[in-house]
């Protein structure tokens, strides 16, 4: 019962942040709104019973990420009059590209059946024990490569913010 | 859950937060008095005996000063910074062990506010957050030298949370929980983590400087450079804020370091004194607040001794020396858990 309010406020906010993204003409109040968004979501984590998930989101995404677009954001300066102002051409291409992402995402959800959802209470796979031991015993593989592969994208990014060295 | 654990929970985070700010209060006028010693002069004195109405005085001062906020700024975040900043500061506090439990007809009562069992995540969540509000605040001034303070005080941050982490994740390894209270209790009478972990408590408390923007690490409120940092436009409260809110960092930190690495409310021969339960809890908890305000005593020992970093030796310190050392430990500390497990 309280649970449920706690859904419905949590996604009002989360909505209305996602929402706010896009209206808000201050790019820096898009990042602040997006960062508020992610808070939510990670409420909804928590009421799934995933605390590790949740925490981890905000530590990832608030944390980190959204910490360095503020930085970008703040170090361009993004003016209001300069970035908001496209030509119509782009305006248009905007538009129809929308509509068809749009189209796309609802023929993926008409054709997808929704599965039968497990009880996130009673399965407990969101705490940090349980979820280790399917890491680390079922899906070591996947993991370990998963590992490789953000490794190899932190070398390149050192490489490519390395000026002098070929 | 029935109402009396509601209330009694509600009791326990308004004590806690009383503490905290009464706590970080008095730490400005420790702060003063410290200084005067090492500077060999005598520090505040004059408001009540031994300066110890210095701390009211200087919080009526900051309410009535004038309230002043620069015509170009961005009205909404400029009041958020301080706000965020103060807020953030004091969510820590919910998921540290203050004590044992108290036994009061038949129940137990925690004094932890709430023992989740992510404990030290939960921690560093609140850390990585931590600096949004001083990013806002120097963004939202419109001044050139806040926004540098800001980019500063943001970089170092984000620099220094790396090491951090590794440093804990040492200690999770070793003890295997990320729960704060059974982390404590894993310390029991004089198994302090310290003596097992040297390394990353050493990486931890230079971090925790770092963090809380304090000297040797202030770059980021450098006055020789850039005047007063990210709060160089806030007047008022709102400066008192951002000041404050070091304050009670630094009692957050002392904490943490103090649960982490110096058994929390353990001390030495407490199964040997033949106490009650509720008897060491008590104790236990007078024992973590002197921990504390030794810790909080070093950390004003090392501003008033140590001279300010330059920014590219922050930089240089943070991803050259500690962030490869905690990543050594951490090999180390798996080498040696592994060794363990097959001998």
């Amino acid at each position: 019962m309280f649970s449920e309010y706690l859904f419905f406020i949590i996604s009002i906010a989360a909505i209305y942040s996602a929402l706010m993204v896009l209206i808000s003409k201050k790019p820096i109040h898009s990042v602040l709104y997006l960062t508020l968004c992610f808070f939510a979501i990670a409420g909804h984590y928590i009421l799934l019973n995933a605390q590790f998930l949740a925490v981890v989101h905000i530590i990832v995404y608030a944390g980190a990420i959204m910490v360095l677009f503020l930085f970008t954001v703040m170090l361009l300066n993004l003016n209001i009059e300069n970035d908001f102002k496209k030509p119509r051409l782009i305006k248009f291409a905007a538009v129809i590209s929308g509509s068809i992402f749009f189209l796309l995402m609802i023929a993926v959800l008409k054709s997808y059946d929704i599965a039968i959802v497990q009880n996130p209470a009673l399965t407990q796979i969101g705490l940090v024990k349980n979820l280790g031991n399917v890491l680390f015993k079922d899906y070591l593989l996947p993991f370990e490569i998963t590992s490789i592969l953000f490794l190899a994208a932190m070398v390149g990014a050192v490489m490519i913010g390395k000026k002098d060295i070929y | 859950m029935s109402i009396f654990f509601i209330l009694y929970k509600l009791i326990l985070a308004s004590v806690i937060l009383l503490v905290s700010l009464v706590i970080a209060m008095y730490s400005t006028l420790i702060e003063r008095k410290v200084a005067g010693f090492f500077q060999d002069r005598l520090g505040p004195n004059r408001a009540g005996v031994y300066g110890i109405l210095q701390p009211l005085a200087d919080g009526l001062k900051l309410f009535f000063k004038e309230e002043f906020m620069p015509n170009t700024a961005d009205k909404f975040l400029y009041i958020l910074g301080p706000s965020l900043t103060m807020m953030v500061a004091l969510l820590t506090s919910a998921v540290i062990p203050w004590g044992d439990s108290l036994v009061i007809g038949g129940t137990d009562y925690s004094l932890q506010i709430a023992d989740i069992n992510i404990g030290v995540l939960y921690v560093f969540a609140i850390i990585s957050v931590g600096v949004y509000g001083i990013m806002i605040g120097g963004w939202a001034s419109n001044n050139k030298y806040a926004l540098m303070g800001a980019v500063r005080a943001a970089s170092q941050m984000i620099s220094y949370e790396l090491a951090m982490g590794m440093a804990i994740i040492a200690l999770v390894m070793m003890s295997g929980t990320l729960s704060l209270n059974e982390m404590v209790q894993q310390q029991h009478g004089f198994h302090w983590n310290v003596f097992y972990q040297p390394f990353a408590f050493v990486i931890f408390i230079i971090c925790a400087f770092a963090e809380c923007n304090r000297s040797p690490f202030d770059l980021p409120e450098c006055e020789t450079e850039l005047i007063g940092g990210y709060h160089t436009e806030y007047s008022s409260m709102k400066l008192g804020f951002y000041l404050f809110a070091e304050y009670i960092n630094m009692f957050i930190s002392s904490a943490m370091i103090s649960a982490l690495f110096f058994g929390g409310y353990n001390f030495p021969f407490m199964d040997d004194l033949g106490l009650s339960h509720n008897a060491l809890t008590i104790i236990g908890t007078l024992v973590f607040f002197v921990k504390i305000t030794f810790f909080g005593f070093v950390f004003m020992w090392i501003r008033w001794t140590l001279p300010r970093f330059r920014y590219d030796q922050l930089m240089r310190l943070g991803w050259k020396a500690l962030l490869p050392l905690a990543i050594l430990n951490v090999i180390i500390t798996g080498i040696v858990i592994m060794i363990q497990n097959h001998v």
